[in-house]
């Protein structure tokens, strides 16, 4: 079976400006962004026949396509569970593109989460089943529902305050390099960290990604159509979703071990179909809507052992020249969070060599999506 | 205060609650309790199911203290906590809850530093609202 290995490639990418609030809204932030994409690609609107985008995604393929001038369309699909699916829709296309159902694809997300509402405030609309075991308590957040894995973590395995704000520390420092995050000219320090608001106890505010505007977008080709695009390709090695067994989403607390989360499974058949492993991956674009899912996503996606995830970002780990620099545009925490979309660009950004934080040669990236609910990760190479 | 919006396999659930009984569905075949509930068992399929009695004996398995921003309701009530407890009969059986003074207490009527992973709790009813609460075995 030929597979997908790097059988595809990303050749273009987009984006809007970021910021809390865009005067314009998601439709036309969406046809900006794609066709950025495009022209990154130097490929004609008129020649995509295939979109992938989240079931969250409030502009559908039809009015994508009528706006910007699609061709017909021969395949198009949408990801659900949120942040989730950021690295399935890549994928989505690749295997349609893959296995010949359609030779240019489209993936993109527009979302206005900075000057919108915040969906747990939606008390007629719930998630499915799980919402009557939890939202009566006040488990109202998602960021109450990951304070309650990141507070087990810390008693299982002694995990810190100082590991998680390591990881917002890393993300704050990539984006103070790079101009197009929100947060580029606000360094973080230890004491503001430390003496932070709280959010949900364990986590504070800066344990919390941003709430943006923006949108952001990148076209799938075959790897034979790559070499005739305007820029190097990135090609897509490996890619899976993960749905474990008995899962419960987010509130992942009725399974026998709720801190092996979707990052697990997702793992497995990614490097099972990778000729990589872990200690090849130059750099990393690791889902951060909230700092305990760095610690749990490098345990599930093996970079060190189950528990060791707070050990791991100690002594500069996920800084530029340590073991693992990890989301190099700021990522959700610190440039903007547009449902993960901004990592899988910014994994392109470092195989083209282009990132406003250069990991010096990188030529592997791994970039996953949200952690906790059913997620999807790429493994990406130059 | 939100209510549980409750779906068919939720409700009889609900229902013991309200008159002060902690059940969980378990397996009418093979005997495997599960919850949520479902439909059918995922060990044997089967779509026979019965609820059973639980003690209301747990543990603390994790907790949080919500802070604003919060529903009007429940950011009155900040910093509460939430608790995850794991009933003694079935570990992997695991409640979200709030671990209150007394029955009928307010979601902030035991002050966060009281709590433990691994403290000892039971379940006790709201009788306004009809949901299982928890209070520390010791107090």
């Amino acid at each position: 079976m030929a597979g997908l290995k790097d059988a595809t490639a990303i050749v273009g990418i987009g984006q809007t400006p970021f910021a809390k609030r865009l005067p314009e809204d998601e439709r036309t932030l969406a046809c900006r962004a794609v066709l950025a994409a495009l022209d990154d690609a130097g490929i004609a609107p008129g020649e995509v026949d295939a979109l992938a985008s989240f079931t969250m995604e409030e502009t559908d393929e039809v009015e994508l396509a009528k706006a910007v001038g699609f061709g017909d369309l021969t395949f198009f699909s949408k990801v659900g569970f949120g942040g989730g699916g950021s690295c399935a829709t890549v994928a989505h296309l690749a295997a349609a593109i893959a296995s010949g159902q359609a030779s240019v694809g489209v993936a993109w997300r527009s979302r206005k989460r900075g000057s919108g509402p915040r969906p747990w405030t939606n008390t007629a609309v719930q998630l499915p089943t799980p919402g009557q075991w939890t939202r009566p308590f006040g488990l109202l957040r998602p960021a109450d529902e990951i304070a309650m894995l990141a507070r087990r973590h810390m008693h299982e395995y002694g995990t810190t305050r100082d590991h998680l704000f390591n990881v917002a520390l890393a993300c704050r420092n990539r984006a103070n390099q790079n101009p197009a995050a929100l947060m580029y000219d606000r360094p973080l320090t230890r004491e503001m960290y430390m003496t932070s608001r709280w959010i949900s106890e364990p986590l504070c505010l800066f344990d919390n990604c941003l709430e943006t505007d923006g949108a952001l977008a990148c076209v799938v080709v075959s790897r034979e159509r790559a070499r005739d695009c305007r820029r190097p390709p990135v090609y897509v090695h490996s890619a899976a979703q993960g749905l474990p067994a008995q899962h419960h989403g987010m509130v992942n607390y009725w399974n026998d071990d709720p801190l092996t989360g979707p990052a697990w499974t997702a793992a497995r058949h990614l490097w099972k179909h990778a000729d990589l492993t872990p200690e090849d991956v130059d750099v990393a674009q690791i889902y951060d809507a909230f700092t305990p899912l760095i610690p749990l996503s490098l345990e599930g996606y093996g970079f060190c052992g189950r528990g060791e995830g707070g050990a791991f970002t100690e002594g500069g780990a996920l800084e530029i020249g340590g073991r693992l620099p990890i989301n190099t545009g700021g990522g959700g925490l610190s440039e903007a969070y547009v449902h993960g979309f901004n990592l899988i660009n910014e994994g392109v950004k470092q195989l083209r060599g282009t990132s406003t934080a250069q990991v010096p040669g990188a030529a592997t990236c791994l970039v996953t999506a949200g952690e906790g609910v059913p997620t999807s990760a790429l493994l990406l190479r130059s | 205060m939100l209510q549980p919006i409750i779906d068919a396999d939720g409700a009889p659930f609900w229902q013991y609650a309200a008159q002060g009984e902690l059940r969980v569905q378990a397996c009418a075949d093979c005997g495997e309790p599960r919850f949520p509930p479902r439909p059918c068992c995922p060990h044997c399929q089967s779509f026979a199911s019965e609820w059973r009695s639980m003690s209301g004996q747990g543990r603390v398995w994790s907790y949080v203290v919500p802070h604003p921003p919060l529903l009007p309701d429940y950011a009155e009530q900040a910093p509460y906590n939430v608790v995850v407890v794991e009933l003694a009969e079935a570990p992997r059986i695991r409640l979200v809850g709030n671990l209150v003074a007394r029955a009928g207490a307010a979601l902030n009527s035991l002050p966060a530093d009281r709590i433990r992973i691994g403290a000892r709790v039971h379940v006790v009813f709201d009788e306004e609202s009809g949901l299982p609460q928890w209070v520390l075995e010791r107090s």
